[in-house]
């Protein structure tokens, strides 16, 4: 059973999507490992190394995502989990900004994937499993 | 008349408590000088006299166990894979089974590691890292080098049980002495406590104390059957949660500053108490010990002194005392028995500055953030404002004139604000130093146990 590690990043205390999100990958098969809200990004890092987890699911939602997520994979790099796969949803930048670019700025970050608001964990099933190598 | 001898096997001292069991009381406390090094019975049996004496007559006892911190205590080093998760869950099994954490150890451990195990003479190795169905390439290869060394101490592999089957063939074919145990951390901050604890203990009273020298004197004794923190925990675990009929106290903590060391213990849940707190990190055992082993009255009385900031050290030499000689006489003289006004006032202080330090480190503390719904707080650690009772004991405590004004010194203060220390409890004095006694005695006679300590363990007020 592939383990993925899911939590909301910051001082973010939005707790809806989280539980939502939890609910779905654990009737889809996943060992999920939820740090929950207001993590920071060392609680998704020690999860993710004591879970041997191979994704890590990064929400956000009150726009300071960027902010938040400046520095993990390099992070994830010095704890040794180079190949960890980072994925961020929610609402991840403040105002209205064009998501492509947002996008850009995620992957240079080392995001692996990177979504803007409304899309739902649903819509994202196939792609995880498809990075996990399950299909 | 039923009677019960309780034994303590100190460091220095081995004391003797008895119990009438009819009439619920202790009838006579003594206490001799230790003696591991030659025949621990000598010992028992010179403090066994003074209690013949106190008594003035001769008692068969129904039963006489015993517990021991002598020889060096239970000394365990506490292997994880992150620090914050299950090193430290380890670590906590290691001190709530009684034990001195004398090695932490995380990820994946080196030869100079290892030769550190063979250096301070390990009692217990536990071995932990990854939750069930995680990482278990850590603990496997840290099996593989506790195999490959000259270790003959005790392991207790409790991490991943993904890994259990292949730890089995590597310490079995290296031919350790090794122990199965369910997980110290089975799902991501979670503590699991109980399965390792136990384990430790069986192997302290199967191997420990016959390694030490102590079971020969089961030859006149019952049995020695705990470490001497232990049975601690289990008269405080008693002593707050009641049984049956007999009520507890409800939540309290336990400060007790020994020559070497300074241990708290909380009984309490310690969950958040104001709603915009919340909690994170591994879980809290209800009934929690920490031993600060660089705080203490004469051999880490100059850990003491690292604790003082200069302003502190120049305050106290105002008022004509010279923290720095006062601290290293200590420490080169540790049979010093205070015996002037300013003696007693020294060991006031220091023992003060024992327990606040050590209640830093065992309290849990807030840390502010700012979120779109207002001030919040993260909440590591154990809140522990809500403490109805706290206990000193220990030499310092229990001989000093003033103990009230000294435990206040570890209740809420606006300099130490975030952390959750009691704000406003009652204070009481184990002044004969029944707790590990009682403790022992609760394992036949809970409610006896209970009676003595809500008896004996009594309330001082200001001085």
């Amino acid at each position: 059973m592939n383990s993925i590690v899911i939590g909301v990043i910051g001082a973010d205390v939005h707790a809806v999507g989280n539980r939502i999100i939890e609910f779905t990958l654990t009737r889809e098969g996943y060992n999920v490992v939820n740090v929950g809200v207001l993590s920071s990004q060392e609680d998704f890092i020690n999860a993710a190394i004591e879970t041997s987890a191979r994704l890590i699911l990064v929400s956000s939602l009150y726009g300071h995502g960027e902010l938040d997520c400046r520095g993990m994979r390099e992070k994830c790099n010095e704890a040794g989990l180079d190949d960890i796969l980072l994925y961020v949803g929610g609402n991840i930048v403040v105002g209205k900004q064009d998501f492509a670019e947002v996008e850009k700025r995620f992957k240079n970050m080392g995001f692996n994937r990177v979504y803007p608001p409304g899309v739902t964990i649903d819509d994202v099933l196939e792609t995880i499993k498809a990075d996990l190598g399950e299909n | 008349m039923r009677s019960y001898l309780l034994v303590d096997f100190g460091s220095t001292f081995t004391k003797l408590t008895a119990v009438d069991l009819d009439k619920m009381d202790i009838i006579a406390t003594s206490k001799a000088v230790t003696t591991v090094e030659t025949n621990i019975i000598e010992g028992y049996e010179l403090a066994l006299s003074r209690l013949y004496k106190i008594l003035g007559t001769i008692i068969k006892f129904e039963k006489i166990v015993a517990c021991s911190s002598a020889a060096g205590g239970l000394k365990m080093a506490a292997i994880g894979l992150v620090e914050s998760l299950t090193t430290e869950a380890a670590a906590r099994v290691c001190l709530g089974a009684g034990a001195k954490v004398e090695l932490v150890l995380s990820h994946n451990i080196n030869n100079r590691e290892v030769q550190s195990i063979l250096d301070k003479k390990i009692d217990i190795i536990l071995l932990a890292g990854g939750a069930n169905g995680g990482n278990k390439e850590c603990v496997i290869h840290n099996a593989k080098q506790l195999a490959k060394s000259d270790i003959k101490a005790p392991i207790i592999f409790a991490g991943n049980k993904d890994a259990q089957d292949e730890i089995e063939e590597i310490l079995s074919s290296a031919k350790k002495d090794f122990y199965i145990c369910e997980n110290v951390m089975p799902r991501l901050n979670v503590l699991n406590i109980e399965s390792a604890k136990n384990k430790i203990k069986e192997i302290f009273v199967k191997n420990i104390i016959e390694a030490k020298g102590i079971k020969k004197v089961e030859k006149i004794i019952d049995r020695v059957v705990l470490p001497t923190p232990n049975a601690v925990l289990m008269a405080a675990e008693l002593l707050s949660k009641g049984f049956d009929d007999e009520p507890g106290l409800g939540d309290l903590m336990i400060a007790d500053v020994g020559g070497a060391t300074t241990d708290i213990y909380s009984m309490a849940n310690g969950f958040p108490k104001q709603a915009n707190a919340i909690l994170s990190g591994l879980e809290e055992p209800f009934a929690k010990r920490t031993v600060e082993g660089d705080l203490g009255m004469r051999y880490s009385a100059l850990g003491i002194l690292h604790q003082m900031n200069p302003s502190e050290i120049a305050h106290w030499k105002k008022h004509g005392i010279d923290m720095v000689s006062e601290t290293n006489k200590r420490f080169n003289h540790i049979d010093l028995i205070p015996e002037t006004d300013f003696d007693f006032a020294v060991e006031d202080i220091l023992s003060a500055k024992c327990i606040d330090a050590a209640m830093s480190r065992h309290v849990g503390t807030l840390k502010d953030v700012y979120t779109p719904l207002g001030m919040m707080y993260y909440q590591v650690g154990k809140d522990l404002t809500a403490t109805n009772y706290f206990i000193g004991t220990g030499g310092a405590v229990i001989s000093s004139k003033k103990p009230v004004t000294m435990l206040k010194h570890a209740t809420q203060m606006e300099s130490k604000a975030m952390e959750l220390r009691p704000v406003n409890p009652k204070f009481l004095l184990d002044k004969d130093y029944i707790l590990s006694a009682m403790g022992l005695l609760s394992l036949d006679y809970p409610e006896i146990a209970l009676k003595i300590m809500k008896k004996r363990i009594v309330e001082i007020k200001g001085e």
